[in-house]
């Protein structure tokens, strides 16, 4: 089968590998219809998340028909179509029990602080990911969740992650009826991120970001205010000076460790890897807030350190609310959303690539070329 | 800072998930306190470990289920390995994967080798899509790699220019050879580099 294979920092090919099998008597082979590429996967693309190898097939993004299934599978049935949250989660462990579905105990040998994901190193359980025609799923009892009749691919596909992640960055931010939201970055998960806030009760929505065609983009698609911080002296005090120098009542990082705006993060954390990838977005957030304020940060950052201001965390009294999208206990209300046209998620989606240019959609989606927002590969039998 | 008085009546949904009581939200809403039991719950099956799988040391055991991709190997392997000596929340572990990372890189352009498979690192780039959308980009960013590695030629075959006059004599067909390498590497078309550029959308 056809699948992506990462060669190195900045280098990846599509090869044919053998075709997935059954390990375990609760997993599923899945044949992929649709498979994204993520901001996450900037991080292992760029090299910057450790125990990333070579040789390991990207993508935690994906929808598919069942193709075959094992003895304790009881959920699903040959052919059904699927869509997958990225989480890895057995359903059963403390954590799964809470909701907590990014956070399962038994899925990532590697790592204790990170549940499994697909395709999304060692670090995070080792598994080959969706960016392929065929790939594994395991406890298919748990995470797969049939498509509704009736919805569109591209849709279902962004209900494995950015639409579940943007809602969870505005869910943690508690964000009451009137709030200002501040939200950094306007990248496909900042975007939805915006748009959910509404949801919420938002009372003002503001993006940042250095990218003007995504501002352009946000400002119509989540009806909200968005801003160039190329433009700006100082966004801190740009923000202040907005709240009518309070601060804002929220601030979500959805930038992550690839984020630009500081030449000292840049430098450490992107070049040199001294810290665990630029924390200039987070260091913003913080210091954007309002004093008793809420930071909510679903942005992606390596296992090692950061430089932020966690003196002004304490001093200002802040409320940090972090985690990894807890995607199948969002969906069912998300799903009613898509439904409702609420959310329209499929909008997002710039290109549609064949899954044997995966390295030119990678280039594309990182470089920002061609005004692009969400790439999605398509396997030929799909196309 | 209160916007309530707004008319927020041209968003679709707005407030239909406000929730005053959503507060602590997750990830510590749901909070069961079975966690002070420890690890108590009943496992999934295991998935047999039938190949090397590391595991953290801050936990006892392999999780039930794990990923099959690419196992240690090699030289990578081994600083894997040794990396997982140490607990996440040590450099220990950190720094030796990401060395294993980047000599896991080099191995991998030898395997290709050794399979007669020479690595388009152009196309692997994604550079054919560069070329597409943003050519003056590439040009630049050729331009600029041809200035440097020319810097760099001319200074270090100086530099030995000099050495070997003074102690061992140069010979200007052996400075020949070494100018044709780097002329030949030089001699690329923009239309060699980049021989299809496929449409993407
Ligand atoms: N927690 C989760 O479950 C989860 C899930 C998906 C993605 N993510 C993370 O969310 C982040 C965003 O993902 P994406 O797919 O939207 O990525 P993306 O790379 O497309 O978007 C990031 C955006 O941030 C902008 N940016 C860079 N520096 C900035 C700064 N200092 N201030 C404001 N904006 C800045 C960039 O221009 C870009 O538009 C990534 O870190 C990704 O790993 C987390
Ligand atoms: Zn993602
Ligand atoms: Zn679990």
């Amino acid at each position: 089968m056809l699948a992506m294979n990462y060669r190195g920092p900045q280098r990846v090919r599509i090869d044919h590998k053998p075709y997935p099998k059954i390990e375990h008597p609760q997993d599923a082979i899945i044949r992929v219809t649709r498979s994204c590429i993520c901001g996450s996967d900037l991080h292992l693309y760029n090299g910057n998340v450790p125990d990333t190898r070579v040789g390991m097939t990207f993508g935690h993004e994906f929808t598919g028909v069942v193709e075959e299934i094992g003895p304790d599978v009881e959920k699903l049935k040959v052919g059904d179509q699927v869509l997958v949250p990225f989480n890895i989660s057995c359903g059963k462990c403390h954590f799964c029990k809470q909701g907590l579905y990014g956070n399962c105990h038994e899925s990532n040998s590697q790592a204790t602080a990170v549940g499994g994901i697909f395709g999304y190193s060692h670090t995070a359980g080792g598994y080959d990911g969706g960016q392929a025609e065929y790939v594994r799923v395991p406890y298919a009892n748990v995470g797969p969740t049939v498509i509704p009749p009736g919805m569109d691919l591209d849709d279902a596909v962004l209900l494995t992650d950015v639409v579940p992640t943007g809602y969870q960055a505005a869910e943690m931010g508690g964000i009451q009826p009137g709030d200002t939201v501040v939200v950094f970055g306007a990248g496909p998960v900042g975007i939805m991120a915006a748009k959910c806030s509404w949801l919420f009760g938002a009372g003002r929505v503001i993006v940042i970001d250095h990218v003007d065609y995504r501002l352009e983009f946000v400002r119509n698609y989540a009806q909200c205010e968005a801003y160039n911080f190329k433009e700006m002296d100082d966004p801190v005090v740009f923000l202040k000076r907005t709240t009518d120098w309070m601060g804002a009542d929220v601030c979500i990082d959805a930038v992550g460790a690839e984020a630009a705006g500081s030449a000292l993060q840049t430098i450490t954390g992107r070049k040199l890897l001294l810290q665990a990838g630029s924390a200039t977005a987070l260091h913003w957030a913080i210091n954007s807030v309002k004093k008793g304020g809420i930071v909510s940060i679903v942005g992606v950052y390596g296992p090692t350190d950061n430089l932020v201001p966690i003196g002004n965390v304490v001093n200002k009294g802040l409320t940090i609310r972090a985690n990894q999208a807890s995607v199948k206990r969002l969906l069912p209300r998300l799903i009613e959303h898509v439904q409702n046209g609420v959310l329209n998620p499929k909008a997002l989606i710039t290109h549609r690539v064949p899954l044997e240019d995966v390295a030119d959609a990678y280039h594309i989606f990182s470089e920002k070329l061609d005004n692009c927002i969400k790439p999605v590969l398509i396997p030929s039998s799909k196309r | 800072m209160n916007n309530t008085a707004k008319d927020f009546s041209h968003i679709k949904g707005w407030g239909i998930d406000a929730d005053p009581k959503n507060d602590p939200t997750y990830p510590m809403k749901r909070r069961t306190d079975a966690e002070q039991q420890g690890y108590s719950w009943q496992r999934p099956t295991q998935q047999p470990v039938n190949i090397e799988v590391l595991h953290s040391i801050e936990r006892p055991n392999v999780s039930a289920v794990f990923g099959t991709s690419t196992p240690p190997s090699g030289l990578s392997g081994m600083i894997r390995r040794f990396a997982f000596k140490y607990s996440e929340s040590s450099y220990g572990h950190w720094l030796p994967l990401l060395l294993a990372d980047r000599v896991n890189v080099v191995e991998g352009v030898l395997e290709d080798l050794s399979k007669g498979h020479v690595p388009n690192i152009f196309a692997e780039k994604g550079w054919n899509a560069e070329w597409k959308h943003n050519p003056k980009g590439l040009v630049q960013k050729v331009a600029i790699g041809v200035l440097v590695t020319t810097a760099v030629v001319v200074l270090l075959s100086r530099k030995k220019e000099h050495k070997h006059t003074r102690h061992t004599g140069y010979s200007e067909d052996e400075r020949y050879s070494e100018d044709q390498g780097y002329t030949s590497n030089k001699s690329y078309s923009k239309h060699d580099l980049f021989p299809e550029s496929k449409p993407i959308k």
